[in-house]
């Protein structure tokens, strides 16, 4: 009898990228209710105009490239690079912008590069960066929560989509009316003007410890995350790294003297820090290789956020401190090459 | 009185719990194959050069008779496994890693099974120097039946010239699906003792560890019973986890002794020596029975077969003569596999015959074919699960780039081709045959450079010759000058006349 031949090993993987993938998405819908709660349905708007303008970029560049635009596509990292830019975007904002976001994102960060598993930086961050710095007012606009302010009025869908479409909003709305700063910016300007932490937190906009809203997103990402870490999509170096390196030096501050310091707690779960943790520092491609080296990557992250919050111009620091340990991965990775078994250790240590 | 296995064991870096498969084969007793009609037995069933037929077409062996030995280098004889007439040495097709036929003695069976006389042949080995049991183990045609197949004599040879502390018989087996040092421990655990007995005496030891992987809690069992009943204190049980690649050489050093054995070394390095258990009741079987190396058991599994089972069969029976003891072939089967599925080699038939490396034979079923490879995401879990610390993903990179020194520095030499990088792979690159090329690609360009080396050799030297040849004649000619100046120019024309004189003819051609 005659039989087909192949290579071994004849056992067929467990796992495949499209799945991840879904998976990635999927942790991040616990955080997304959380958001749509607290900041209406912006986000939802953002992930559709987003998504649109990824997957139209990366099946272009594709085909530019002359790969297979089916395969390319249902790797689904094009919808996760989606998912990212909407919630790192404000949850009100003019659809051409996420769009020059997502496509700075697919077009250059990632296939300019040489497309998936190639492109230096995280695709999400770089995106949003060229936006941050190129629309400053729009990205400064952020849509309050709940405070049980009398004038308290959450968007309709209707609402947010005239103004994605449009950037306007019906008369009887004005933006000043339903924006108000980020906690991160609250605590920034209040510490500038020589106010307390404390008395800084009496503002209902700071919630519990982490800023009202943001610290409910916090939690509910940081259950996606703890999913993705079950699932073993995500190992834990990269974020205890993230969240240690920010949690020290916060905590040391703090400890030093509460006052002109904001609390780890707060540096923990206000802004982008969760979703920065689990699912923005975590993506493989930009990051370091080895575990030891994921750990330093991880740390360098959250260290450069506090530095960012605490000395820097930016509010948050989430996406600058991706891109410039993004560019550290390969000193990372050639320093934490591990000990190939059977070979000397001395040498090794030595390099 | 049953002696406890011991637990204190090195670590080995990553690794993967596979499913085992292996409790469909061992559900039942190992069946003794019938006596095929033909025996098919390659001379090339070992690492080394192929042996030397001894008998002619048409000659009539006997069971046990030697019909083929080595050159004197490293190699392995050869035995029929059982009796009947020589009809072909011609090549066949095999199951080897590299080229798909080879030389073989093809015997015709006359079913009568007949041995030759093995008085002469057993011996009391306690009587034997290690050496003399060296030489007596050389010729029993026994090599390495954990897949490697170095013939163990030398193997020994080499290993008693390094100190040495333990001697560690590898009853791992951690393929999935192969079961078959699993039942001959349970079934001929005494025979793998004595074997380890024998091995300890031929390498002047007194310590073996004898690891067993923890999902064999029968032949576990059944060693500490035969254990027990040789009361021999030097032999000591070990479990190891169930974890693949465990049973690799140098991995089960490390797991037992935790020490590394170091790159392009071997466990001796280390002070230990490694036998598979199969091959430890080979040796028993040889010296104290006096049958040498002509039958094993080998597992027939897989989804392609109705009922995965262990055989015991004549080496040279072809597949197809023993897949009828494991129920035949379902209508699914489509690829047969010699070995496991990590490491395996897919074969496109079954005339090809079993052999002394054969455990397993492995018929599987079409599966939903995979999708293309992807591009690598760097996930790093080919890196978390290398048994030897090596960067799979970084080295495909290499690969890719074909970057032979950046290849060499992160280690593609250390690669043990076990397949676990590959099936973490989320992007589904078939890293391990990629290493696999890579390094051909590697040994080529050695091989290239050594024949560079050799033919810019070859040409420095004749320039040198030239050289030499050319000053020896330029003094030559200034000696004869200084000659003609001493004696003067007419002396020279007279010298010249004479010569035309004796030969006129040569005038016209001088000029």
């Amino acid at each position: 009898m005659d039989f087909e031949r192949r290579d071994a090993p004849f056992v067929t993987p467990a796992t495949d990228v499209s799945s991840m993938m879904r998976e990635v998405l999927y942790a991040l819908i616990p955080a997304a209710i959380a958001y749509v709660w607290y900041f209406g349905p912006g986000l939802i708007l953002n992930f559709i105009v987003a998504a649109l303008f990824c997957v139209a970029g990366e099946a272009v560049m594709l085909r530019a490239r002359g790969r297979s635009v089916e395969t390319g596509l249902s790797d689904f990292s094009a919808l996760v690079t989606a998912a990212l830019i909407a919630f790192a975007l404000p949850a009100l904002i003019p659809w051409w912008i996420t769009a020059t976001a997502a496509l700075f994102a697919v077009v250059v960060a990632k296939h300019l590069y040489g497309g998936l598993g190639f492109n230096i930086f995280n695709p999400a961050m770089a995106g949003y960066v060229v936006v941050m710095i190129a629309f400053p007012l729009h990205l400064n606009l952020w849509a309050a929560p709940d405070m049980g302010d009398l004038d308290y009025h959450y968007l309709t869908l209707f609402e947010t989509a005239r103004y994605t479409l449009t950037g306007t909003f019906p008369d009887y709305l004005s933006f000043d009316s339903i924006s108000r700063a980020t906690p991160l910016d609250t605590v920034k300007a209040g510490l500038r003007d020589l106010r307390t932490f404390e008395e800084i937190r009496v503002n209902p906009l700071m919630g519990d410890f982490g800023g009202r809203g943001w610290e409910w997103i916090g939690n509910f990402t940081a259950i996606g995350g703890a999913w993705l870490l079950a699932r073993k999509i995500i190992r834990w170096q990269i974020p205890l790294g993230v969240l240690a390196g920010l949690l020290v030096p916060s905590g040391i501050a703090y400890f030093l003297d509460p006052g002109v310091h904001a609390s780890p707690g707060f540096y923990l779960f206000s802004g982008g820090t969760m979703l920065c943790a689990f699912f923005i520092a975590t993506d493989p491609v930009s990051a370091a290789t080895s575990n030891k080296g994921r750990l330093i990557y991880g740390l360098g992250v959250g260290f450069l956020i506090y530095a960012i919050r605490r000395w820097g111009s930016y509010a948050d620091g989430v996406a600058f401190a991706i891109l410039l340990m993004n560019l550290t991965v390969p000193t990372i990775d050639y320093l934490t090459k591990p000990h190939i078994v059977g070979h000397v250790k001395s040498t090794q240590d030595s390099q | 009185m049953s002696a406890a296995p011991t637990y204190d064991l090195g670590k080995l870096h990553g690794g993967l719990r596979l499913p085992g498969e292996k409790s469909v084969s061992t559900t039942g007793p190992v069946l003794q194959a019938p006596i095929p009609d033909q025996l098919v037995l390659p001379l090339t069933q070992h690492v080394g050069n192929p042996s030397q037929p001894i008998v002619g077409i048409g000659e009539h062996v006997l069971k046990g008779q030697l019909i083929a030995d080595t050159d004197g280098s490293l190699g392995a004889p050869v035995h029929a496994s059982s009796s009947g007439k020589i009809v072909a040495i011609e090549p066949w097709p095999v199951s080897r890693r590299h080229g798909a036929t080879a030389p073989c003695i093809v015997i015709e069976c006359d079913g009568q099974d007949q041995a030759i006389e093995t008085t002469e042949i057993v011996v009391d080995y306690a009587q034997l120097d290690p050496d003399s049991l060296l030489k007596k183990i050389l010729q029993g045609g026994i090599v390495g039946l954990g897949g490697a197949v170095f013939p163990t004599a030398q193997k020994l040879m080499q290993a008693v010239t390094a100190p040495l502390d333990y001697l560690i018989l590898n009853g791992v087996e951690c393929e999935p699906y192969i079961s078959c040092d699993d039942m001959l421990m349970r079934e001929h655990a005494h025979d793998v003792l004595r074997g380890a007995q024998i091995l300890m005496h031929a390498l002047s030891l007194s310590h073996c560890h004898v690891a067993v992987e923890s999902d064999k809690p029968q032949a576990m069992i059944a060693l500490g019973e035969a254990l027990g009943e040789i009361a021999d204190d030097r032999i000591v049980l070990k479990q190891v986890p169930t974890i693949y690649p465990s049973g690799g050489e140098d991995q089960l050093v490390q797991l037992v002794t935790n020490k590394e054995v170091p790159t392009g070394g071997l466990p001796t390095d280390v002070g230990c020596v490694v036998q598979n258990v199969g091959t430890a009741a080979a040796i028993n079987r040889w010296v104290v029975h006096g049958e040498p190396l002509i039958s094993r058991i080998t597992t027939i599994t897989g989804g392609g077969v109705v009922q995965p089972v262990n055989v015991h069969a004549r080496i040279g029976t072809t597949i197809a003569d023993i897949v009828h003891l494991a129920g035949g072939y379902t209508d699914q089967a489509n690829q047969l596999v010699i070995g496991g599925p990590m490491t395996g080699k897919s074969i496109s038939t079954d005339r090809v015959p079993l052999v002394k490396a054969t455990n397993c034979v492995l018929v599987l079923v079409d599966e939903v074919p995979l999708e293309n490879p992807r591009p690598c995401i760097r996930c790093g879990e080919c890196a978390e699960v290398c048994p030897i610390q090596l960067l799979p993903q970084q080295l495909y990179w290499f690969s890719c780039a074909d970057n032979e020194t950046k290849l060499r520095e992160f280690g593609l030499t250390d690669c043990i081709e076990c397949g676990c990088c590959d099936l973490v792979c989320p992007s589904h690159i078939a890293l391990t045959a990629d290493f696999r090329m890579a390094k051909a690609r590697m040994r080529e360009l050695a091989d290239e450079k050594a024949r560079a080396k050799r033919a810019r050799q070859r040409y420095e030297t004749r320039n040198l010759r030239v050289l030499i040849e050319q000053e020896k004649r330029d003094e030559e000619l200034a000696a004869q000058k200084e000659t003609a100046r001493e004696i003067g120019p007419e002396a020279i024309k007279a010298i010249v006349a004479r010569a035309r004189k004796k030969s006129p003819g040569d005038q016209d051609e001088d000029i």
